[in-house]
């Protein structure tokens, strides 16, 4: 499993590597931890000629806090997530998803922007992107723009990034005080991709529930928040049986494929006990993560 | 031996180490040579198909690629690889070409061999040929293969290559007067031994002296140098296989290959040496695969729980070819099925039917997992349904010191049988149920708590080792007094090396430092090795090289005699064995010959060993997601005799894990058109450190073997073998309120996820009709 | 392409083509054959070695992606005279059998010591997940880290209690 022929760049500014990408016309690609990327190269599913190595960019290894939200940049590697200790109070759902990301040495070099670009439906990050409402902010030849994560990831894979664009940051918005939220992500082994997850959120005022953001990771078609399992959620008291109904309701709502590693029922299924799990754990305590059942 | 054992029992340090420890080992990608050039493989990306064209006019224009081989370059004779264990004209009808010829029977097989200036060459140069290939229909199910609607081989008329048959007693007799009978269906998938190095061979031609050397890991290295004469129609002496350093064999490494051939006759061809590693994904293509079988067994008892039959029909699925081992997992089935167990009338007949599929062969603990699983699941059904307890019908029906030796079921049609050598197997049950605390811990058997269904499993079994018929040692003592071990066995990471200095150190009477080297496998360093396979290389290697400290001993005598002019006799052999004297002469035994002296030891062996044991799991289940949790893994095993605890060990729990990967996370997985849908390592799950953190193994030496001189029982497979049977009675276990019966593996969570809706499902039903019923009394 | 970098604290300067991964760098180019390559596709950890002292997957790097960096491999855990207390603590505990995986394991366990040198044993199992072993079980060679702790911390700490 060779890598293909191809030729290498390692720019040194933003816009030499716009420039590089949109020079080679859709031929080119980025390449920042390679986590995925050498993988597709070895098992030669992609030929691009150039890649474009973005270790060299100034300033997109920042993760920055402030009352706005939380900043990373799309260098920042899931180590340096995972050494950032404000991000427990800053964006606990955001520290709780990293946690179940891949192996020891895949979070040494394995990047936000990166993750963000392959846009797998059964990783974390773009989970939780979509579930936060999050924005991702790009740098192309026409300039920079700025895409709610809904409107960034396409379909599976598939994003709303041109041939000549990169992602440079991802902003979270403001964690606000005494939220209650949960992590709940079954994998088969520990780091491996979920078979389903659910990443949750609800702010409470007297007792009720408002402001939901229900995403669901890896058991649907794409990445999306549950609307109606959110719709049950809020102006209620999240209760065993507003609990059952809004796990009912997300449950109903993503559409899995068969696959080799499950069938459709089975992530329908497990979608609703995961979804129950994390309303439950979200309810009962200040909110925490758990994930496929370690000892 | 007549000294008390200084190395042997003991948890040496292994020799290898230093060298794996440091880097330093030398597989064989590590091998440098100089002109080296490297070789690639196009393999079939359909699993049925006639060849109609190959062009590889773009492959040859690539810059640096020096040549490419198909079957028109071997052509009209393509070499067969034959089949090495239990050979048979039925078996022969179905042997692999070296590359394929007119026609592809599955995804992976070789259809061209490229040699290039460096690995990345050769595979851009794969990627440019052309193939044409008119797609047949393809055979995946085991029933379509059997009716031989669409077939492999045409001119053969059948899919089918051969049914064996585990034969003992009169089984017809016995089910129709049994009291009870239960009848079910089982499977078990196909698996991937997997081994972290995958294969590779660099082959280097000397044409000056019509001489061949090829270098790689291979179990069997004399085996395959008898091949690759005969289909390179070279002399056996003009060929020398080199053993170096190997990442694990499970079985699977060392059989011959059609690289075996291709890359040693494109080293002669091109005049240059050529190396060829195998990748990953290649591997999970062309490497055998193991295991898939459908069964159906049925088990017949006295109403006492006493077993009085077994008798059951398997379909084995053997892949496109029938490869040089691949009898002895379907023979072992059928053989074996029985176990450890007092059964007096067995009848197992196992069929061997091709696929469009990778080929299948011997994975460790070959056939008798499998045939453990369906018996195992069988017995603890038969108790629940007799009312007896499950561990105390097993204790009934195992075999016990009284019973030894037992015989095997015969196979047929061969002929051959075998007994059991010595033991009690109850033995083990007794310290297993009590390392576990079995009384105490399965209260909470079947029990809901927190969530978490708990279950707990347990299984017996017998590995059978130290296949004969014979191996060889020889011996040379130094002129500096140290020793040179050559065995005939193979190194696949056993620690071989340290073994057989431990043996060799006690046998001579020596401190272990005095063994300068123990040399290996190479066709160059004895004249004859049978190799490493059904766990012997202890035994046999070990046996040997006490039979050749003997012949040393003896050696060292004559010779001096002769110097001395007196008889062998009254010659007095230091301890050490650094004097010899006699009538008050003395002089070292280095004085005796300038090139040291040389001895050769040979253990003939008819008689297999079987270990045994049992193995208790406690396992929990979460309904919600149909996560399956190992609590504790126990087994408890004997051995006959340790050589060296700290291997030993190590090999155990690995074995065990191997077990638990296959009952739990391992699967190969194809769709209907051939294609194998779980091609890497993300999609192939392997058990990984968080998987199986408490298990804990128990070897015991308390019923040495009588087939050798060492007393020790092949140890190497034992912890594979009953682990499914063990998970999926534990599963049943927890599951018990729910009726849910495990008769698949591997059990993944959305298994038994499905299991559970269906035994809900099920549940629901019988409540509808049980209160319509009383309704409609009412 | 041009790169430099350090290797087992040797300063190496290579002239290699892009596609060359860290790897097959490391092994054919320089040599130290002591780093495996067992799947190419980032799953197996066999070729693992430290960057910068961070345990990486250098099957999933390029050659010249470690361009200014420090490399460590296995040849560079000990000085050649004797066993690290790591390798020893393998040894010990019959912590491998093929030896395939080992270079991998102990630089992952090595890079994780360095930085928790009191990490317990589930934090040891969770980091050597992603290192594949056909031959142990996994069961010695988590023992033989819990052992070979003691060397990092008192390393640390500079040998006083």
């Amino acid at each position: 499993m060779k890598l293909p022929q191809f030729d290498y760049a390692a720019p040194a500014t933003l816009e030499d590597a716009v420039a590089l990408l949109a020079a080679h016309q859709g031929d080119a690609r980025p390449i920042a931890g390679g986590q995925s990327l050498i993988p597709i190269l070895a098992f030669r599913l992609a030929g691009p000629s150039l890649l474009v190595d973005l270790r060299k960019l100034p300033g997109l290894d920042r993760i920055s806090v402030s009352d706005e939200g939380v900043t990373l940049g799309a260098m920042v590697r899931w180590c340096d997530i995972e050494a950032d200790r404000r991000l427990d109070t800053a964006h606990p759902l955001l520290s709780a998803a990293v946690a179940c990301i891949a192996h020891y040495q895949v979070r040494n070099r394995g990047t936000v922007g990166g993750s963000l670009a392959h846009a797998d439906p059964a990783a974390e990050l773009p989970g939780i992107a979509m579930t936060s409402d999050a924005e991702i902010v790009i740098a192309g030849s026409a300039g920079s723009r700025t895409l709610k994560a809904a409107d960034f990831f396409l379909a599976p894979l598939m994003t709303a990034l041109g041939p000549d664009e990169l992602v440079v940051e991802l902003r979270l918005p403001a964690w606000l005080p005494g939220r209650r939220w949960a992590f709940e992500e079954y994998a088969r082994q520990q780091g491996a991709f979920a078979l389903a997850g659910i990443a949750l959120f609800y702010d409470e005022q007297d007792g009720v529930a408002k402001n939901a953001h229900i995403g669901v990771i890896g058991a649907s078609s794409g990445l999306h928040r549950l609307a109606a399992a959110e719709a049950a959620v809020n102006r209620r008291s999240v209760d065993e049986q507003v609990i059952a109904e809004a796990a009912d309701e997300g449950a109903g709502e993503v559409d899995p494929a068969d696959d080799i590693d499950a069938s459709a029922d089975y992530r329908r299924a497990l979608v609703r006990t995961l979804l129950q799990r994390a309303l439950g754990a979200a309810s009962t305590r200040a909110g925490g993560r758990r994930e496929r059942g370690l000892p | 031996m007549t000294r008390k054992p200084t190395y042997i029992g003991k948890p040496v340090e292994r020799l290898e180490d230093l060298r794996f420890l440091t880097g330093r080992g030398q597989y064989v990608d590590d091998l440098r040579r100089s002109g080296l050039l490297h070789a690639a493989i196009l393999r079939s990306s359909d699993a049925h198909g006639h060849i109609r064209a190959i062009d590889t006019a773009a492959a040859l224009a690539i810059p640096g690629v020096h040549a490419v081989f198909t079957a028109a370059d071997l052509e009209p004779q393509v070499p067969r690889i034959p089949v090495r264990m239990e050979g048979n004209p039925a078996l022969a009808r179905f042997v692999q070409p070296v590359i394929a010829q007119g026609k592809v029977r599955y995804v992976g097989e070789p259809i061209a061999l490229v040699v290039a200036s460096s690995p990345a060459v050769a595979e851009d140069a794969v990627g440019a040929i052309q193939v044409d290939i008119e797609a047949l229909p393809v055979v995946s199910e085991l029933e379509d293969s059997r009716a031989g609607g669409v077939l492999l081989f045409d001119e053969q008329g059948t899919n089918q290559a051969i049914t064996l048959t585990g034969s003992r007693g009169d089984v017809e007799q016995a089910m129709k007067s049994a009291d009870y009978v239960r009848k079910e269906r089982f499977r078990v998938q196909r698996v991937a031994a997997m081994p972290m190095e995958t294969r590779g061979i660099l082959a280097e031609w000397d044409a000056a002296s019509a001489r061949l050397k090829v270098s790689g890991a291979m179990k069997v290295p004399f085996a395959t140098r008898g091949y690759l004469a005969r289909l390179m129609d070279l002399p056996e002496d003009a060929i020398e296989i080199v053993e170096c350093d190997v990442g694990g064999g499970f079985g699977v490494r060392g059989e011959f290959y059609p690289e075996d051939f291709l890359i040693p006759f494109a080293a002669r061809r091109l005049n240059r040496p050529v190396k060829w590693i195998e990748d990953r994904r290649e591997h999970l293509l062309a490497t055998n695969h193991a295991r898939a079988i459908e069964c159906e067994l049925e088990i017949g008892c006295a109403r006492d729980g006493t077993i009085v039959a077994l008798r059951g029909h398997g379909l084995s699925d053997s892949g496109a070819y029938v490869r040089p081992n691949a009898v002895t997992a379907p023979r072992n089935v059928a053989q074996m099925v029985a176990g450890p167990y007092r059964i007096p009338n067995v009848r197992m007949d196992v069929t061997m039917t091709l696929t469009n599929r990778t080929p299948t062969a011997s994975y460790r603990g070959p056939g008798r997992f499998e045939t453990d699983f369906f018996r195992e699941r069988l017995i603890d059904i038969a108790a629940k349904d007799l009312g007896i307890d499950r561990v105390e019908l097993r204790r009934r029906n195992l075999l016990t010191d009284k019973d030894m030796p037992y015989p095997l079921p015969t196979v047929l049609p061969y002929g051959t049988s075998g007994e059991t050598d010595s033991g009690d197997y109850r033995v083990t049950l007794d310290r297993c149920l009590a390392e576990f605390g079995w009384a105490e811990k399965t209260k909470l058997r079947g029990k809901l708590v927190d969530g978490l269904y708990h279950g707990f499993g347990i299984g017996c079994y017998i590995e059978g080792g130290a296949t004969g018929p014979r191996e060889n040692a020889r011996l040379v003592l130094e002129t500096d007094g140290t020793i040179s071990v050559y065995v005939g066995s193979s190194a696949i990471g056993q620690g071989l090396e340290t073994i057989c200095a431990q043996i060799a150190a006690d046998a001579l009477g020596v401190p272990m430092e005095r063994i300068r080297g123990v040399h290996h496998g190479s066709t160059s360093v004895i004249r004859e090795g049978l190799g490493s396979w059904a766990s012997r290389a202890t035994v046999m290697g070990g046996s040997a090289i006490i039979d050749a400290v003997g012949k040393l001993k003896q050696a060292i005598r004559d010779r001096a005699a002769e110097q001395f002019g007196c008889l062998p006799a009254e010659v007095d052999l230091s301890a050490d064995l650094k004097t010899v004297s006699a009538e008050g002469r003395m002089r070292t035994v280095a004085e005796l010959s300038a090139t040291g002296i040389a001895a050769e030891g040979t253990f003939y062996n008819s008689k297999r060993t079987y270990s045994y044991g049992t193995h208790i799991a406690h396992v929990t289940i979460d309904a919600g997601t149909g996560d399956l949790r190992v609590v504790e893994y126990v087994s408890a095993e004997d051995v006959g005799r340790i050589i060296n605890p700290g291997t030993l060990h190590s090999q155990v729990l690995g074995a065990i894990v191997q077990g638990l990967g296959s009952a739990t996370l391992e699967q190969l997985v194809y769709d209907d058109e051939g294609q194998l849908l779980t091609g890497s390592l993300a999609g192939y799950l392997m058990p990984a450190a968080t998987d199986f953190p408490n298990i804990r193994a128990i070897t015991l030496e308390m019923y040495p073997s009588p087939t050798n001189p060492l007393g020790a029982k092949g140890a190497g497979e034992g912890g594979i073998i009953p682990v499914g049977g063990v998970i999926a009675n534990a599963v049943a276990s927890a599951l018990s309120s729910l009726d849910v019966q495990p008769f698949e593996l591997p059990l993944t969570p959305p298994r038994v996820w499905r299991m559970i809706q269906n035994a809900r499902e099920r549940a629901e039903r019988k409540r509808d009709r049980q209160a319509a019923s009383l309704a409609a009394r009412g | 392409m041009k790169m430099t970098c350090v290797v087992n604290g040797k300063r190496i300067e290579a002239d290699v083509e892009a596609r060359l991964t860290l790897a097959d760098f490391l092994r054919h180019e320089l040599g130290l054959s002591g780093t495996h390559v067992g799947c190419e596709h980032g799953v197996c950890g066999a070729c693992t070695v430290t960057l910068n002292g961070s345990a990486v997957r250098s099957c999933l790097m390029l050659a010249v992606q470690a361009d200014g960096a420090e490399v460590r491999t296995v040849e560079g855990l000990s000085d050649g005279a004797a066993l690290s207390p790591l390798q020893a603590a393998f040894r010990k505990h019959h912590a491998l059998q093929c030896g395939f995986c080992t270079p991998g394991m102990l630089m992952t366990a090595h890079a994780l010591l360095e930085v928790e040198p009191d990490a317990e044993e589930a934090r040891i199992r969770e980091v050597m997940s992603g290192n594949l072993c056909r031959c142990t079980g996994y069961v010695d060679i988590i023992e033989a880290i819990l052992e070979a702790r003691a060397a990092y911390g008192s390393a640390r700490s500079g040998g006083a209690n």
